[in-house]
């Protein structure tokens, strides 16, 4: 069972994100960049299936080369081969653009299943792994938290969590599964693991490596553009509300909330 | 030239989801200022008889897709519905709901169509006739205004509870009409072959009115019952921050946050909880705010309407009989 999983790399969630005086961007100095956290369940989804069925776990990134070091720790978690897409070109591309250049690096890799985070926790878009699916032509299976592959190795059974309910689907393979959290505890990489990782297979490829038209990707080809990125609206300062007692404070905090803003 | 408003509608077991009029609304008002009519979409199997109230809420014609085969919500089948009749009609904009289903959807349909799409918009605007979205990103620590490119329909899914929806006029229907498609059983692959219904019927937080929240603060898994008890008396869902979601007190489905659900209730108490910058991020856009944390300088407070420094264990309890006194 070959399996791709595909990676994103992120500012880490403790990141305190501002904008840049562009008005368009935001400010990456101080930023700690780490594997997109839905990622990290595809990866050690990917190995833990691996282990049952054998096979081999490459990992595809797309971006600058600060990516190939996310990539490394997917390696020292197990995985076997390494691919980044990394091209100028690239810089500033909108989802459909990142998509068709993993789809064009997956297409050339033998494929069973593929993995991709259910959003990035930057851009928060959530397409990418859908539009790689549909560049594939194969099904996808959306923020999925359970995975069994078929003994037989020919099919998947997933459950999907939606409101209020979950959805169990099968599907025949390949497929793509975008991740949700509580997939499984990603493992951490050991030392051992790391020092492998050093020895493991690592291409880097560019858009005219994978036979793709620079023209088409980058800032200038996006079809969604950015106007402005600005702060969230700032909140107004709340009031503390008084009282000598707990029971006090409560009390007042519900006369509030029934009387001001009429909620209760 | 593209024209027209087009909105998804979304039903569960024939059922018209509260979403739906949520975007047709939305897409009522984009229509007005462009001056063009609303379209809705509506798939499903003998579904018809659900299609022509549509237009209380503001849609002209509501195209209707009935299907055994579309019973039930599956990728395969509504994405290569839908677009086909977009690629048929050559909508201006196209609208659906970010819930689980037309995130999926509108993802699969994007990519099918080769468009740009904005993702769990907030707020749409018509600038020069076109359309303007605004959309959270890094889970709300900052907010992109974006517009689309050569890329028809301009595509875009708006967040659940938050664009108004308007008051129903009895008098307006829509015109009902069938919609031509051809759909084909080789492109079915996946299949819904289970739904496990979660028993406790809460609200899914995503599209809670209220959302009561512990943290870290509460100290351990069942202490949870306090939060409850106040969540049943006022019709409210209970959340984690990830610290509890993590340290296995609750499931991760309740966790709010970064990592976890974007969440935009009326009234959202979170208590016991410190306000890291993840979890504020997945709630900054509640109506109402209440914090309650026995720190009085926990950061929750900056984002607070109305906070209550004290120990949750005594307020929260109090609050509940307090409440009592106006249901």
């Amino acid at each position: 069972m070959n399996i791709i999983v595909c990676l994103k790399q992120v500012p880490d969630t403790e990141t305190q994100i501002k904008v840049g005086s562009d008005g368009q961007s935001i400010v990456t100095d101080d930023i700690k960049w780490v594997m997109n956290p839905y990622d990290e369940y595809g990866v050690e989804e990917a190995l833990r299936i691996k282990e049952k069925f054998g096979g081999e776990v490459t990992i595809v990134g797309l971006g600058p080369k600060r990516v190939t070091e996310s990539i490394r720790t997917a390696l020292a978690m197990g995985a076997d081969k390494g691919m980044l897409i990394s091209d100028e070109a690239l810089e500033g591309s909108d989802s459909l653009a990142v998509a068709k250049a993993l789809a064009a690096a997956i297409k050339e890799l033998d494929y069973d299943l593929l993995f991709s985070g259910q959003r990035g926790v930057d851009d928060d878009m959530g397409v990418v792994g859908a539009n790689i699916a549909e560049l594939l032509d194969i099904p996808q299976l959306s923020v999925i938290d359970k995975v069994e592959v078929a003994e037989d190795g020919k099919s998947v059974k997933v459950n999907r969590p939606i409101e209020g309910s979950t959805l169990v689907i099968e599907s025949p393979l390949p497929v793509l599964i975008t991740t949700q959290k509580g997939l499984n505890e990603p493992r951490y990489a050991s030392l051992p693991g790391i020092m492998k990782a050093k020895k493991k297979p690592f291409d880097e490829k560019t858009l005219s490596d994978l036979g793709l038209d620079a023209a088409e990707f980058g800032e200038g080809a996006r079809k969604v553009k950015v106007l402005e990125i600005k702060p969230p609206p700032a909140r107004e300062a709340g009031k503390i509300v008084e009282g000598e007692t707990p029971q006090e404070k409560a009390a007042e905090l519900a006369k509030l909330l029934h009387d001001e803003v009429k909620i209760i | 030239m593209a024209q027209g408003v087009w909105t998804i509608a979304e039903q569960r077991d024939g059922d018209i989801r509260k979403i739906t009029y949520e975007i047709i609304s939305e897409g009522r008002r984009l229509a007005d200022a462009l001056g063009q009519d609303v379209t809705v979409l509506l798939l499903g199997s003998n579904i018809k008889e659900k299609a022509a109230e549509l237009g209380n809420y503001g849609a002209d014609k509501v195209l209707v897709a009935d299907d055994p085969r579309l019973e039930a919500y599956t990728t395969d089948a509504y994405a290569s519905v839908i677009s086909e009749l977009v690629k048929a009609d050559d909508p201006a904009i196209l609208l659906l709901g970010a819930s689980a289903e037309g995130k999926d959807l509108s993802a699969r349909v994007s990519g099918k169509l080769g468009v740009g799409m904005a993702q769990d918009c907030t707020a749409f605007a018509v600038e020069d006739g076109n359309l303007v979205a605004t959309r959270p990103i890094y889970a709300g620590k900052a907010y992109a205004r974006v517009t689309f490119e050569n890329s028809w329909p301009q595509m875009a899914t708006a967040r659940p509870k938050v664009m108004d929806i308007n008051e129903p006029d009895t008098s307006r229907s829509a015109e009902v009409l069938d919609a031509a498609f051809s759909l084909d059983d080789g492109a079915l692959k996946t299949k819904v072959v289970d739904v496990l219904k979660d028993e406790s019927g809460k609200v899914d937080l995503t599209e809670a009115d209220k959302i009561v929240s512990g943290g870290r603060g509460m100290k351990g898994p069942e202490n949870y019952k306090i939060l409850e008890d106040l969540a049943d008396l006022i019709g409210a869902t209970v959340g984690a921050s990830r610290s509890a979601v993590d340290a296995g007190w609750r499931p991760h489905s309740d966790q709010v946050g970064q990592t976890g659900k974007v969440v935009s209730p009326g009234l959202y108490i979170a208590c016991g909880i410190s306000g890291a910058i993840q979890h504020l991020a997945g709630m900054s856009t509640s109506k109402v705010i209440v914090a309650i944390n026995k720190d009085a300088d926990a950061p929750i407070f900056q984002k607070a309407d109305y906070g209550v420094v004290g120990d949750l264990f005594d307020v929260v309890p109090a609050l509940t009989e307090e409440v009592k006194k106006y249901l």
